[in-house]
């Protein structure tokens, strides 16, 4: 009988074996090589050498590194070489890809709306900010479910792009189907405000090659030092797509109970939208590992109390389209990496329904004990040493936590140390006991 | 017979409850009467929460409902519309930072609860709570952040209420994402709510103490 192909465990050994990178040295080879082994150990909920120690850092690059917010946002160079001194001078064994930084003329060549980002309506040493809108309307469902592409360029994109406004007079794309529409079609581009904002868009396009030129170009450089990217792809809960850039927290809470029909089918239709995106994009990238942070369907205490939703709206509108989107990374081999942001403990037997060994739980805040139990012969879990610990505490608190952690949440494998959100303001002694420890008291004998 | 709005409005049954306040509109029925049938639906939304039947969007829709009741009678309050206010409260987001939902959420709860609210908005500097202190004399302050830049704000707008001779005037509390005791003695505000209920409590409990 043949063995049915384990396609989450291929893409991790190809992943394993560093296809066609030149590194450095052998010594940055052999580093590269035990950091994925360690990494994808974990994963499979196998006990690797040690715990390893993968942390989610964004403008910690920038506190770290002596430098602003804005100096990250704006300078590439800038941004290169203080993500760089970060992961070279810490060490962890995978390091996240610096996807905040470097889009500054972007966001400028667009005139964005949806953030505040540094010097533009934030103190220049501020990370950035989202400023959640209504940019799509209540009665507008249909119009997204119908044609989202048209409904990204022609609404959604206009509201969210100051310099894309008279987008807003184009005809739809998918009325160009023939010669004779074309004719009439292309008339809005034509427009004094129809080429202005052509010019911004084709702007904001250099600025976008740009921006993957940088990435693309730190991940080689890191690569070939023998540090590991720990994301191959960000996707999301369609829920989630729908709630934080879209209608906006306060517009789906509403539309949950005045047309939760239509808040369903346009879930489903974001299913597939992002599966096609971050299995593309994890192909590139070559790291099978999927970004997917979680806002909307949390409680943000233990209790369950105070919840962004119900349980019974969780298992209504939040959790099906995830699962969908998690089973469908899984079928190609990729893992999913969940950003648990609140407090789940209130829902783990529902995220339990996950194939074994093939997803990372990231929880900022969960009873670990309860989490262990349900979960541990399921998922590997990552996480959680508190921001606030690593912002106000000693470093003896956060060895305290870390150990605690290591104890129940890593006892016989399966198990990725972190902090419980993205590090920005965090000390760095704290950030370096946590990291010594665990490569420390994480030794699995 | 008048159907009964307390209910229809507690139960989140919109179409019904608009329609049980403009039939009693148009029966000649008292605006304030029906405002404050409103207002006490919303005590019964509050009690939800607490019980963990209710969540946010609950909380939201509720005020979505509450504030179309609310404009439907206002143009109608031929008296005085001055119900009892228990007390001024001062809120806002601290400098630098934008969240709001939770925000105003406790805004139309303390409002609904009989206080007078003044909601500062987002990113607000702390001079700004203390000039309205001022212009107001609320006894009450609320802060609210969510990022982990919120727990210097919050610290500098407690001190600068205290340089501005005030700190002692007024009680202030902080709420927002993942606030707690370490984070409360950190800022030196007097107390920390972990959601709206709370906040409306310790509003009561202060004015009380009054």
């Amino acid at each position: 009988m043949e063995k049915a192909i384990d396609k989450t465990q291929e893409q991790l050994e190809l992943w394993c074996s560093a296809p066609g990178i030149e590194f450095v040295s052998k010594e940055a080879e052999e580093a590269y090589k035990k950091r994925t082994k360690r990494i994808t150990d974990a994963i499979q909920l196998k006990k690797p050498d040690r715990v390893p120690f993968v942390p989610m850092w964004e403008y910690f690059y920038a506190r770290y590194s002596n430098v602003s917010c804005h100096d990250v946002v704006y300078d590439t160079e800038i941004a290169r070489s203080a993500t760089r001194k970060t992961i070279t001078g810490l060490e962890p064994d995978a390091y996240q890809a610096p996807i905040f930084f470097g889009v500054g003329p972007l966001l400028d060549a667009l005139d964005v709306k949806q953030l505040r980002w540094p010097g533009h309506g934030i103190a220049p040493n501020m990370g950035h900010q989202f400023v959640e809108e209504e940019y799509m309307k209540a009665d507008e469902y249909d119009a997204l479910i119908y044609d989202p592409s048209d409904f990204m360029l022609i609404k959604y994109m206009p509201r969210e792009c100051g310099n894309l406004k008279a987008f807003e007079a184009l005809s739809p794309l998918r009325n160009l189907f023939a010669y004779f529409t074309i004719y009439p079609g292309l008339f809005a581009f034509g427009t004094p405000e129809g080429m202005e904002a052509t010019h911004k868009l084709l702007e904001a396009g250099q600025a976008s090659l740009n921006y993957i030129a940088f990435l693309a170009s730190f991940d080689k450089e890191m690569h070939a030092l023998g540090f590991p990217c720990w994301h191959g792809a960000l996707a999301g809960a369609p829920f989630d797509a729908i709630s934080d850039t879209l209608r906006g927290t306060h517009g789906t809470a509403l539309d949950m109970y005045r047309q939760p029909e239509a808040v369903k089918e346009a879930c489903e239709k974001f299913v597939r939208i992002f599966l096609d995106m971050a299995i593309a994009t994890a192909k590139i990238n070559g790291v099978p590992i999927i970004f997917i942070p979680l806002h909307k369907g949390t409680a943000p205490s233990r209790d369950g109390k105070g919840g962004l939703m119900s349980l019974k709206q969780f298992e209504e509108f939040y959790w099906p389209t995830l699962k969908k989107v998690m089973l469908g990374l899984i079928d190609n081999g990729l893992v999913p990496n969940l950003l648990i942001e609140g407090d789940y403990t209130s829902r783990l037997e529902i995220i339990k329904d996950v194939p074994k060994g093939k997803c990372i739980y990231h929880f900022e805040n969960v009873d670990i004990h309860k989490a262990k139990k349900i979960l541990g012969d399921r998922v590997c879990f990552r996480g959680s040493v508190p921001i606030r610990l690593l912002v106000l505490g000693t470093p003896q608190e956060v060895r305290d936590s870390c150990k605690e952690l290591i104890d129940v949440l890593g006892e016989g494998g399966g198990f990725i140390m972190d902090a419980s959100m993205a590090s920005e303001d965090v000390k760095p002694e704290n950030m370096r006991a946590m990291i010594e420890f665990t490569k420390e008291y994480g030794v699995y004998k | 017979m008048l159907g009964d709005l307390v209910n229809a409005l507690a139960d989140l049954k919109e179409k019904e409850a608009l329609e049980i306040a403009q039939d009693r509109l148009s029966a000649g029925d008292e605006p304030l009467s029906i405002l404050n049938d409103a207002r006490r639906a919303m005590e019964t939304v509050g009690k939800r929460f607490e019980n963990s039947e209710y969540f946010i969007p609950d909380l939201i829709y509720s005020g979505e409902i509450l504030k179309e009741i609310t404009d439907m009678v206002k143009p109608k309050l031929t008296q005085s519309a001055e119900v009892k206010r228990l007390g001024k409260v001062v809120l806002g987001t601290v400098a630098g930072d934008i969240h709001d939902i939770g925000l105003n959420i406790v805004d139309f709860m303390l409002d609904v609860n009989g206080f007078e609210v003044y909601n500062l908005g987002i990113d607000q500097p702390a001079p700004n709570f203390v000039d309205k202190i001022k212009e107001t004399g609320a006894t009450i302050v609320g802060l609210s952040g969510f990022l982990t830049l919120a727990f210097d704000s919050m610290k500098e707008t407690v001190e600068v209420i205290k340089a501005a001779g005030l700190r002692d005037k007024v009680k202030i509390m902080i709420g927002g994402g993942q606030i707690d005791e370490e984070i409360r003695k950190y800022t030196g505000a007097d107390a920390y709510g972990k959601d709206a209920m709370i906040g409306v409590l310790l509003a009561k409990q202060w004015i009380g103490a009054k």
